[in-house]
Formats: C-alpha cells, structure tokens, sequence
C-alpha cells in the first residue's frame, strides 16, 4: 500500500523482461534517447543551408494569423479562401488571435457554411455530390458490419446513431430553408 | 492526378487535380507510392479540425519516388525512393534549430501554436496531402530521406507518423527501469507507445481501450496486459487497485479528440464540437496516474478550450509533457530498432485500398469494421 515507504507491487525482474520481450531495455539510458534533451540547440543538424527561407511567391493575399509578424516564408496554397465561408474565415484571421475563442469559433462556422456551399455548388457542376458514394456507407456490404459490431462491447454504439443526423443535417436543411424563404416571399407578395 | 478531396463531414471523394507544381525553390514534387490514413485524419473525416475546407487532400503519412526537385535542392535527385516525415517544417528557425521540427515558426502562416503538416487543413498550413499520386514536398532538403535499401514500403510508410510518435510518447513519459506504464487508446500509435515502453525499461505496461480486436494486438504485438473499460464500472479505480492504490508511474494518452467512454463529454466534442476534443482518456490519465507521475500526451485534441480536470493535475504535483512528434530525431535510432528485429511496423497494417475505393477506407477505419488497425492507400493500384 501507498501508505508505508516502499513501492507496494513488484513488477517483473529486468532480467525476466529482458529474456521475455524482444529489444527490453534497449533504449534504458534516459539520457540516451533521440528526444533528450528535448531542446538541443544544433541549427546544422537539420539539413538546411539557408538562415532564413527564400521566400515562396503569392503571399500578398494569404491569410495569416495576427500573431505572425507576416506570411511565413513558405505556405500551402492547397484551398484559397473563397465564398462567404472565405468571408468569414478571413475575419477569423484579421480580427482575433489564436487566443481567442472567436477565432476558432468563427473557423469552425466557417467550416459549416464551406460544406453547404460547396454541396450547393455541386449542383450546379457536372459532379454533384453523393452523399451514398462519399460517406463510404457502401463498404458496409462484405465488411462484417454485424459481427463488428455486436458482442464486441463497444462503447461508441451509444452514439453513432447520430452520425447520419450529421450526414444529412444539411441536406434535410437546405430544402427546408429554400421552402422557408419561398413562403415568406409568397406571404410578402400576398400582403 | 487524382486524389482524395474532403467534401464536408463524413465525405469525401476521388478527384482529378493538378499535379502540383515547384512554388519554391526547395520544394520536390513527389509521386506517391504508398500512403495511410492516420486516427487523426478522421478527427478531419469527421470535421473537428478548425478551418478544413472543402477540396482539401488529406494525408500526412507517405512515401514515394522523387519527380522533381526545385533549383535550391542538394539532397535529394530525380528517382530517389524518400520516405516523409508528417512534419513540414524549415529547419532554421528558432525552434527547428533546437530539433522541435514538429514546431517550425517558418511553414504555418494559419497559427503560431502548431507547425506544418501535411494534409491537416488550414490550421496546420494549408498543404494538400499524400493520399493522391502527386504531392509537394517543401523543404525538400530537410524532411524527406532516402529509404534505405533493406527497409519494406509498409515499415517505412509507418516510420512517417504512427510509430514515432508511439515512440516519442514513451519518451515523454521519460520512463524509469521498472515503471508501470498505462496506455490509453490501442490505435497504431497506443500499440507502438506500448511496445516502445519495453525498449525503454518498462516493468510493466498495460493498454486500455473498448475494441476487443485491438486489445488482442495489444497483446501479441506489443506484450501488453489489456483492460476493456467498457467491463468496469470505473476504469480508474480498477486501475488503482491494480496498483495497490498508488497509481501507475507513467500514463500515455494515445486517444485524443475523438475519446469514448463517457457519452456526454463525446457528444458535447466530437458530435457538438462545444470543445476541442473529448478529454475522457487525457482525465483519466490524470486520475490513473500515481502522484508526482508523468502523462504523457500524443492524443491530437482540437485548439479550443476541452474540459480538463486540471486541479488534480496540479494537486498531484503531475508532469504533463505533450508534442507533435519530431519524426526525424527519431528515424536513425527506430531505424535500428527495425534492423534488430524489435519493432516491425508494418504488423499493424491490416487493410490494403486502392486510392479509388478511399471512401470505403474512410468508412471502414471510423466505423471500426472488419477488425480494421491501420489502412494504407495505394495510389496506383489499377
């Protein structure tokens, strides 16, 4: 017990792990490991022969954090801002810092509002969205989606019945919004 | 090309894209060879991850042949068989000097709290990922290394993420000969975080999660005793007992954003998104922990605020040390690992999808079917 001076279990010998388990105490010196210590100033470890990055082209209009002093020298360009989730996203980044909990939460908005565009851009594309085919549901089939599932003790069956709520929040959204502003145009035509 | 676009929560598709371009001079295009889809891409999947947008490509864990190079790379040639570290990083600034790679200042404009990664949106810079047939490689000079001959596609694919970061997180829990160490989470990075607390003088390590089928891995795998916590009342105070109500010395968190175990803290995370991540495995980690012991965080939790029992943490008189994981300060050593036989990787993989299927592959991974542990991607399976 945790009560009186001595460790209160024993574990197994090291000369018992050593024979058991392949390569046990193989790193054993704390001082001998890659990520000790964690901070080793060496600036020539790393391969790079440059004290400060060439500077990548494009970085006029890129976003950036505001507790950057400026674009960083090199950046993705995967996905540029665009849209009114571009909008909000760039607010996001204007206005607060990483400290702040609007930035995040305008991001995380912004993430909403990037999936309804897109999905409603789709429409209107040659390659619409197909919620059967994206969310990979078909694998299902051939997968073992009984047995690996039930009887398994599984605590995350308590709640995947929300995912597909999640799934097609948007699209049971957007007709309903559409039908929503139709009938106020009509009441407002009426009037 | 193609490639795997995210197309908003729980979907994403096959795309044609461009194949990317040299946009500075130390860039490599690189065509993928092989790649994975990481635990912590299905925090994106499922759209937890501030500022992921539509038409991004995941996928940080790859490895592939040399296309290009830019003007300014020394290192690296035409045709060179490199693996690629997660992290996208400078090598020159403040903190990539002192070997935090996974740090860098130089390579995220989206946020000073994290550095680059590839395939992880926005707040992570914004680079598309490995799981297409092309990908940009910044800094070519610096992350990417030749693989060596004698290294197998599914190690080498495994040594850019999963299993230095399970290895990284040994570290952090800076294990003494004989420790009792507890892992929560039996996803690959849990299995090598288990496996590699023995290389580091462990006495005793115990795994926890809820999916019996990894639970087996952890035991054959990683030689690790197992508790499914769904068959306890209160996981914490079974592992107290099991330590003679001290506590274990040194508790790894392998779980991160997405944990289960206590339904309204996942929903209010990974369903509502009110918090950065469900915090149920990092507070058990605190709880489970002896006083004055060491957690260790590799679980990937959102950047907002996540509801942390940070009185105990303090009370204890607890280290917390937590990191994206510097992958390159540790290939040299896991590198030798390999060779003596004890690490082998690829042992985790256990499903094999052509690129074009990568949507199944997403569905399986997160739905947990078909005893699925770690997926890779083919991208030029047809």
């Amino acid at each position: 017990m945790p009560y009186t001076a001595e460790k209160p279990y024993q574990n197994p010998s090291s000369e018992e792990l050593r024979a058991r388990i392949p390569g046990w105490g193989a790193d054993l010196d704390p001082r001998d490991r890659p990520s000790v210590p964690r901070e080793k100033y060496d600036p020539g470890a790393s391969g790079a022969h440059w004290d400060f990055p060439d500077r990548q082209p494009g970085d006029e209009t890129r976003e950036h954090s505001i507790e950057h002093k400026f674009v960083t020298p090199v950046f993705g360009t995967s996905v540029p801002l665009k849209g009114f989730s571009g909008a909000i996203r760039r607010l996001a980044y204007a206005k607060f810092s990483e400290g702040r909990a609007a930035h995040w939460l305008l991001l995380i908005l912004g993430d909403r509002v990037d999936a309804w565009e897109s999905h409603a851009r789709s429409f209107v594309s040659t390659r619409p969205d197909n919620p059967i085919t994206e969310t990979g549901i078909l694998a299902e089939a051939g997968h073992h989606p009984v047995s690996s599932r039930f009887g398994q003790n599984r605590s995350d069956l308590s709640h995947v019945w929300m995912d597909p709520l999640i799934v097609a929040g948007p699209w049971l959204a957007g007709p309903l919004v559409v039908l929503g502003i139709r009938t106020l145009l009509r009441r407002r035509h009426a009037a | 090309m193609q490639a795997m676009v995210y197309r908003g929560p729980y979907k994403v598709r096959v795309e044609e894209k461009d194949i990317p371009k040299i946009e500075h001079p130390n860039d490599a295009i690189v065509r993928v060879t092989l790649a994975a889809i990481c635990g912590s891409d299905l925090h994106l999947f499922h759209g937890l991850m501030p500022d992921t947008r539509v038409g991004t490509t995941f996928g940080h864990e790859f490895i592939g042949v040399v296309e290009e190079v830019g003007p300014s790379v020394q290192n690296l040639k035409k045709g060179d068989r490199v693996m690629v570290p997660f992290n996208v990083y400078c090598g020159s600034c403040y903190f990539c000097a002192r070997g935090l790679y996974s740090n860098c200042h130089n390579v995220n404009p989206n946020a000073t709290a994290i550095g680059g990664i590839y395939g992880y949106s926005h707040t992570c810079g914004g680079y598309d990922g490995g799981q297409s047939q092309f990908v940009r490689v910044p800094f070519a000079d610096v992350g990417p290394s030749v693989i060596p001959d004698w290294m197998d596609d599914e190690d080498a694919v495994l040594l850019t993420d999963a299993c230095p970061t399970g290895y990284f997180g040994a570290q952090l829990g800076d294990i003494s000969e004989g420790d009792t160490v507890v892992v929560f989470g039996a996803g690959p990075v849990g299995l090598f975080a288990a496996k590699s607390s023995w290389l580091m003088g462990a006495g005793r390590v115990v795994v926890v999660d809820h999916l019996d089928y990894r639970l087996e891995k952890a035991r054959t795998f990683a030689h690790a005793e197992t508790y499914n916590f769904t068959e306890y009342d209160d996981i914490v105070l079974q592992l107290k007992k099991d330590t003679e109500y001290l506590g274990a010395d040194v508790v790894i968190d392998a779980v991160g954003a997405e944990a289960d175990g206590n339904l309204l803290q996942h929903v209010a995370a990974a369903k509502l998104k009110l918090q950065g991540g469900s915090p149920i495995a990092l507070n058990w980690a605190i709880d489970a922990v002896r006083k004055g012991g060491t957690v260790s965080v590799l679980g990937a939790y959102g950047p907002i605020f996540s509801a942390v029992k940070f009185g105990d943490a303090m009370n204890k008189g607890l280290t917390i040390r937590a990191n994206q994981c510097p992958v390159k300060r540790q290939w040299p050593r896991l590198f030798e690992h390999i060779r003596n036989g004890y690490l082998k990787p690829s042992e985790l993989v256990t499903h094999r999808i052509p690129l074009e299927h990568i949507a199944e592959g997403y569905h399986i991974f997160s739905a947990k079917l078909d005893g699925c542990i770690k997926p890779l991607i083919l991208p030029n399976a047809a």
